[in-house]
């Protein structure tokens, strides 16, 4: 059937165009994707693979006394078996591999246990054989001896007075001062502006209440997969599926304590990541099996291995207090956020804390974080990290305070909204950004005046992220037909194969579809960092932007070469090459690229930047619900999602994100959460148990993309992978609000945790 | 001079200051003359002449991964926070 809408369901509210950016040619790998015939990391064949696999730890918490592997040594078809003892080294000195420091030893003990497991599905040994059933086979035959000790699985818990302790030697660190508390809290930190009892003392209405958010994974449908083959001439050669093969190079290299020369990693197609293909688990694993056997070594997880043992996103405990005068000033607030890292520090709360109160120009504010251990998979990056788990409780907190002041919640926010030269709470002040724009958006949207049914509620939320630049280097080459090759290092995740040969097609004035872009390994590009942080549309196409640069002016002077002239006497305009005194001297890019070869030769550029410039982006969201009030099953019936991202290099893949961000929020809010027993282990590690929301249970998501060009990128890109997953779970809570009268506080808002709200 | 604004949970080590203005064209410079002034800042900021890993450094409100070789104008504003963590 089809629906007939009065209004537009994808609106992109430019405020620039261009030739090719901002158009929407289709992919350059879509025939590939659709067709099946891209290579993914699964699809891997070499002759002589080995295959592997790895015996977990059935414990969460527990210390490991021996390893026993001979057994499943003397098993027919074992190659090798390899446990800890086989990094061969003890070091714990503090490498920094893109996701902030870590203890070496962490990472080391992360992708194998040395003396104790710290969550169930911690990996203990692993294991190469001629099939993938009998190094399964032999797993079972490793044995542990554990002592197992009591877990402990939220911050709460792990913060409480006399809270069993995961690392005897973590002691509390506060910026920078090492405190002498052995304790599960391994950073606390505080942002401050003003003076929030002052504040507090103007304000008419203060809201106080503490919020909970589960641990959630980022549910990418392609599971973890990495072959390794350790070469007779030293070189380490890794296959794998991961957001930056860079990363994993310089991970390697640290693990296995070799020079990143001896490494080549290259990235194969990735069915998603979202933050949570970053880190390593089983490529080391498969280069020491390697290292032993001289064969390459396959290994692919199992969904339960990725749920218990890849790195989810934080679950929090956080308190907001928030304080506003009658006429809708906020005059203070007041934000604890205590996150799960996982097995090992380093959880997002850093970020989170810093995007808290973002969204709001407030005088007096402090954000107290803490970052928790807990007997979990160490947490992964997951879209916007934090900022998801700050955004369910603040951004409920000032809807609560709109309803106590009896104000529109859009018009709240709009009256205390951040904008260009305000001071955040973290410290620094803003440049560019476009929050008034968004909410001005959403408040002119079709959908905020639409009226609304029985038993259905109607909530918005906005959510901050900063957004990142770092190193990314694209090389181009033109052939004699007129295309160009552009080779660069960003795994393409959702599309930036296309983003980026758009950037470069944009300069040269020639279509989209004549720039082939390749993804390649770490020895034939320059260094790249992780597609992650919304970096790789804004950097990597910024070097696109750069390397095409140089090719335009090669061009020209090529031009000027075969007509005699002056460089300066020639320009280069969508296209084509013209003498800017004489009309007859013209030729096309095509026409010149012929005739490269016999003036000179082949021309390409390259460029490897680090870019300053970014630009954060402001996302928000309106959402209707229908709470069935027998069963509480809750319904998105409509939603729209906002978001100023910069400039949409190509509008249907930044919608893709949008959309993405959006759904993956509403799973968080409704139905995910790792369901942990008392014995600490995860009880829902299949798709099944872990309701993921489907097409099914959803209603197409509207977007509407603003448009605050970001001055920082020579298009305006701000970056557009991340701020969306920030305002669904505070949308739905503030949806439910008003549907139910009853406000919920925790993830997920089920029928099970409606139905308790309701007193039923 | 540039304007270095100081962590709440640092400013025991600045009598109490939360903005100092101090002279340098890099943070290295910065973070040298600061603790030139208020002694024990170096230590609680780097290790080894880098910024220690879990503090990041914002010029100007924009966090730079160059750290100690980062330029500082002379209006820059300076801020240490805390590392993004979690593959930011």
């Amino acid at each position: 059937m089809t629906q007939t809408l009065d209004y537009e369901p994808n609106m992109v509210l430019a405020t620039k165009t261009y030739d090719v950016v901002g158009t929407r040619p289709v992919r350059h790998d879509g025939a590939d994707k659709v067709t099946g015939r891209a290579l993914y990391g699964a699809d891997f064949a070499t002759a002589g693979l080995l295959h592997g696999s790895i015996l977990r730890s059935p414990h969460a918490h527990a210390r490991i006394k021996s390893i026993d592997t001979s057994a499943a040594k003397a098993l027919p078809g074992v190659a090798a078996v390899v446990t800890s003892a086989d990094f061969g080294s003890d070091s714990d000195a503090v490498v920094d591999l893109g996701e902030g420091a870590t203890s070496l030893k962490w990472l080391r003990d992360n992708v194998l246990a040395s003396d104790k497991a710290l969550y169930r599905g911690h990996a203990i040994a692993g294991v190469a054989a001629s099939n993938p059933h009998t190094a399964e086979e032999a797993v079972g035959l490793i044995e542990v001896e554990y002592e197992v000790l009591p877990p402990v699985v939220t911050v709460e818990d792990a913060m409480a007075d006399g809270a069993p302790i995961l690392h005897d030697d973590l002691k509390t660190e506060e910026l920078g001062e090492q405190t002498d508390t052995v304790s599960n809290v391994a950073q606390h930190f505080q942002h401050k502006k003003g003076d929030v009892s002052k504040g507090f003392a103007k304000a008419d209405v203060i809201v106080e209440r503490e919020y909970r958010a589960k641990t959630v994974h980022q549910g990418y449908i392609e599971p973890h997969n990495a072959t390794a083959l350790w070469n007779n001439d030293g070189r380490l050669h890794v296959w794998c599926s991961t957001q930056g093969a860079f990363t994993v190079r310089d991970a390697m290299a640290q693990l296995l304590d070799m020079p990143v020369s001896k490494i080549r990693v290259t990235p194969m197609e990735i069915g998603g990541g979202f933050g949570g293909k970053i880190p390593v688990y089983l490529e080391p694993v498969a280069a020491l099996l390697s290292r032993k056997t001289g064969s390459a070594v396959k290994m692919v997880m199992s969904r339960a291995d990725v749920f218990e043992a890849s790195g989810p996103t934080c679950g929090s405990w956080s308190r907001v207090k928030i304080g506003g005068t009658s006429d809708g000033t906020i005059t203070a607030c007041e934000v604890e956020l205590a996150c799960e890292a996982g097995a090992y520090p380093g959880s997002p709360v850093g970020a989170g804390a810093m995007c808290a109160l973002a969204a709001y120009d407030i005088e007096n504010g402090t954000v107290d974080g803490y970052d928790v251990v807990v007997n979990k998979p160490k947490t992964a990056a997951y879209r916007a990290p934090g900022a998801p788990n700050a955004a369910f409780a603040v951004e409920q907190a000032v809807d609560e305070l709109a309803q106590k002041l009896d104000m529109d919640p859009i018009e709240l926010r709009l009256k205390n909204a951040a904008k260009e030269g305000t001071r955040r709470v973290d410290g620094p002040t803003f440049n560019r950004v476009g929050l008034v724009e968004t909410l001005e958006a959403m408040r002119d949207h079709p959908h905020y005046s639409a009226p609304i049914g029985e038993n259905q509620g109607r909530g918005v939320a906005v959510g901050f992220w900063f957004n990142i630049g770092f190193d990314s280097s694209v090389n181009l080459a033109v052939n004699a037909d007129g295309t160009v090759i552009l080779t660069e290092g960003s795994t393409d995740i959702g599309g930036t194969r296309a983003s980026i040969a758009m950037q470069a097609a944009e300069v040269l004035g020639i279509p989209a579809e004549d720039v082939h872009p390749s993804v390649v390994d770490t020895d034939s590009i320059g260094f790249t960092a992780v597609t992650g942080g919304s970096r790789t549309t804004f950097a990597t196409g910024w070097a696109a932007y750069e390397a095409a640069q140089s090719v335009k002016k090669q061009m020209i002077e090529r031009a000027a070469a075969i007509w005699d002239v002056d460089a300066d006497a020639v320009d280069m305009n969508r296209g084509v090459i013209s003498s800017k005194s004489d009309p007859e001297l013209s030729m096309t890019f095509k026409e010149l690229a012929a005739q490269l070869g016999s003036s000179g030769g082949g021309i390409s550029g390259t460029a490897s930047v680090s870019p300053t410039g970014v630009g954060g982006s402001f996302a928000g969201n309106i959402v209707d619900v229908e709470v069935d009030p027998e069963t509480g099953k809750t319904d998105v019936v409509r939603f729209t999602a906002f978001q100023d991202v910069g400039k949409a290099i190509h509008p249907s893949y930044v919608e893709g994100q949008m959309q993405g961000g959006s759904v993956q929020g509403i799973g968080w809010a409704l139905n995910e959460e790792y369901y942990m027993n008392e014995a600490g282990g995860m009880d829902n590690s299949t798709l099944l148990d872990y309701r993921m929301p489907t097409s099914l249970d959803l209603p197409m998501i509207d977007t509407v993309i603003v448009e605050v060009a970001n001055p920082g990128h020579p298009f305006g890109v701000r970056g557009v992978g991340e701020a969306n997953i920030i305002p669904p779970t505070p949308a739905i809570a503030n949806a439910l609000q008003r549907a139910t009268g009853t406000r919920l506080f925790e993830t997920p808002m089920n029928p099970v945790a409606i139905t308790a709200a309701n007193g039923d | 001079m540039a304007m270095v604004f100081i962590p709440s949970l640092m400013q025991k080590l600045s009598e109490g200051n939360s903005k100092i203005e101090i002279e340098g064209g890099t943070v290295r410079q910065i973070v040298n003359n600061l603790d030139a002034q208020y002694p024990g800042f170096k230590d609680r900021l780097s290790e080894g002449g880098r910024i220690k890993g879990n503090i990041s450094v914002a010029i100007d409100g924009e966090i730079t991964p160059l750290g100690m070789l980062e330029k500082v104008g002379a209006d820059s504003e300076v801020h240490f926070l805390p590392a993004l963590g979690g593959g930011a």
